[in-house]
């Protein structure tokens, strides 16, 4: 059980992610645990291996086609088919991010094997292993396990910590030239819409609602994420408004985050937008109704105007940024 | 042409959760229940290409008798037929995606539309696992959509922006807010809807692949404190976000 576990990593541009360096660290662990066998594979043109040649890996594998840059359901599907097959992992790991929630389970049902998506925590029950999950937008947790000899779990971003360990010596990446590759479905351009970084990614967030009580003063919002090195979210009062991006939006029909801290500026804190957020690390809320639900969640609250408070709080954080 | 929309039914987003006896299932007392809001744009999605290419649009629900409600809903809204596989109590997805291949199959369908979601398990594999099993194509969280001819041009909302997507018929697309704005039913579509008849068929699944073991409610958090009313308390918010949490 667990003897041989695959990582499937993902890049972008040529750097592998965060996210992926969470799986990464996971299956380490269990490889320390349960003395298993580690592989990773990757898709991409050119990338940068660096930080993870010696931290105990069997195999690194590089599919490598310019074309398999950007995503390609079928390429990417029918290549990771066969050498799942061929090495016969019992243990497969993603990374719950959109290319992994759009990969994961075509390849599941290809395999027959179980999947369960968006594991917070994966432990051992003698040879079982025990996958919890938020549902119903993490109002509750799900506890459950695979059935089938090959079992697939994908994580959620930024909840398992980075913990790479330094063991044995570099190994050589395995490269592999895909050849032909089936681009039946393939992703032809990317559209960058922010050129700042995604609440789904981000360690830090800044999120604003209804009381900041024009667009314009998002810039406040914009400006506090930006010194803390974060991302802007927004509750879906504002999205509906038109005043964000829907790609914003947290909550039940937005984006769940789990960052480490998130501090939302003039947002009510209805069930909806809590139910995104409510596994964060550190939650502060800026408020002016002391009875607002986000302060039931909140662990550090301001019940003040937060068109106030914000200039002043990117003034103390700009200080201790210096 | 046929279209396949596949719609769940699902605890209204204002619910409040609460486990029931069995540790399986939540207390149903209290809960309302309402079309899949992901499911919505499914359906007003397949209305739309109905329209354009002159299609038949089947809309199915796998679950209980309570799934006639959101089946209902989305014939109002101008679905041509509705469909009830019967199944009553917890189904896993890969069961879930074995059951609407075959039917999307035996309706000859060869578009399908399914919403990203369900907000109930948050699973958001369902569309996936189907086309896989039909081998069909398949985009995820689709915002932007264009058919022409048997190609599809679509755009999936990724971490950072979108993809432009290209693929061919047939496919499963799994959609997104901002893919469209669903129409309300009229008048008109809610009492013809009322008229025509739901076909029902029971199901049946084989061994899961995956098993519940049982659900709980996440340990409520400590209330936290209020440092202050003004800006005076900024210096100290800054302080305990560095030496306390840490975080900063
Ligand atoms: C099906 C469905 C799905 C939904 N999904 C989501 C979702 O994914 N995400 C989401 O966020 N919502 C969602 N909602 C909406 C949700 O119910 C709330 O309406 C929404 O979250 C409210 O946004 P808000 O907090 O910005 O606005 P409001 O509730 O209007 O709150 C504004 C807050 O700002 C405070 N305020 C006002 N002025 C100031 C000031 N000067 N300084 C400080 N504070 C001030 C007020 O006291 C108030 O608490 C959903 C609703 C439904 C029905
Ligand atoms: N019981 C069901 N009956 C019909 N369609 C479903 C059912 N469950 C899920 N789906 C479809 O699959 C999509 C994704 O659901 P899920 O994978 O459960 O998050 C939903 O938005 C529906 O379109």
């Amino acid at each position: 059980m667990a003897k041989n576990i695959l990582c499937f990593l993902e890049q972008k541009e040529g750097n592998i992610k965060k996210s992926s360096l969470e799986v990464l660290s996971e299956a380490l662990k269990i490889k320390a645990e349960k003395n298993s066998e580690v592989t990773a594979v990757v898709f991409g043109d050119s990338i940068n291996f660096e930080n993870i040649l010696s931290i105990g890996l069997k195999e690194l594998v590089h599919f490598k086609n310019k074309d398999l840059v950007l995503y390609s359901p079928s390429a990417y599907g029918k290549v990771l088919l066969d050498f799942i097959t061929e090495n016969k992992f019992d243990l497969i790991l993603f990374s719950n991010t959109a290319l992994g929630k759009d990969l994961a389970p075509k390849v599941s049902a290809k395999l027959n094997a179980g999947f369960l998506p968006d594991c917070i925590d994966l432990k051992f029950e003698g040879d079982d292993i025990i996958a919890v999950r938020p549902i119903y937008a993490g109002k509750a947790l799900m506890t459950a396990k695979v059935n089938s000899d090959i079992k697939m779990f994908s994580l959620r971003p930024n909840v398992f910590p980075v913990n790479l360990p330094s063991e044995g010596s570099s190994i050589n990446v395995k490269v592999v030239d895909v050849q032909n590759p089936d681009l039946s479905n393939k992703v032809v351009e990317f559209k960058q819409t922010s050129a700042k970084l995604d609440v789904a990614e981000a360690d830090i967030i800044v999120s604003g609602g209804r009381g900041l009580k024009d667009p314009s003063n998002f810039k406040l919002v914009e400006e506090l994420a930006e010194v803390l090195g974060g991302a802007v979210g927004a509750s879906r009062a504002v999205v509906d408004a038109g005043w964000r991006s829907h790609s914003e939006q947290v909550g039940q029909t937005g984006k769940t985050v789990s960052p480490s801290l998130y501090i939302a500026c003039g947002i009510s804190g209805a069930i909806q937008h809590l139910a995104g957020m409510s596994s964060s690390k550190y939650i502060v809320a800026i408020n002016k109704d002391k009875d607002a639900p986000i302060f039931n969640i909140a662990d550090y609250g301001i019940n003040g105007d937060v068109l106030e408070i914000l200039p002043v709080l990117i003034e103390e954080i700009k200080k201790i940024k210096k | 042409m046929n279209i396949a929309v596949c719609i769940n039914h699902v605890p209204d987003t204002a619910a409040k959760i609460s486990i029931g006896p069995d540790s399986k299932g939540i207390q149903q007392q209290g809960v309302t229940y309402i079309i899949n809001p992901y499911d919505e744009f499914a359906v007003e999605e397949a209305l739309k290409w109905k329209e354009k290419l002159n299609a038949q649009v089947h809309v199915l629900s796998i679950g209980g008798d309570a799934n006639k409600e959101s089946i209902r809903k989305a014939l109002a809204m101008g679905a041509d037929e509705g469909y009830l596989l019967k199944y009553d109590g917890y189904l896993d997805s890969h069961s879930a995606a074995k059951i609407l291949a075959e039917e999307i199959k035996n309706l000859n369908c060869e578009l399908v539309f399914m919403g990203k979601q369900s907000i109930d398990y948050d699973n958001s594999i369902t569309g996936q696992l189907t086309a896989s099993i039909l081998d069909y194509n398949c985009v995820t969280i689709v915002v932007d959509l264009k058919i022409d001819g048997n190609k599809i041009t679509a755009e999936r909302e990724v971490e950072g922006g979108r993809e432009v997507v290209e693929t061919i018929l047939p496919a499963v697309i799994t959609t997104q807010k901002g893919l469209n704005e669903p129409r309300y039913a009229s008048l008109k579509g809610i009492m013809a809807a009322k008229k025509k008849v739901i076909q029902e068929k029971p199901v049946s699944t084989a061994t899961p692949l995956v098993d519940l073991i049982s659900l709980k409610t996440p340990a409520p958090k400590n209330p936290g404190k209020i440092i202050g009313s003004d800006v005076s308390a900024v210096p100290e918010l800054v302080k305990l976000l560095k030496e306390e949490a840490k975080v900063i």
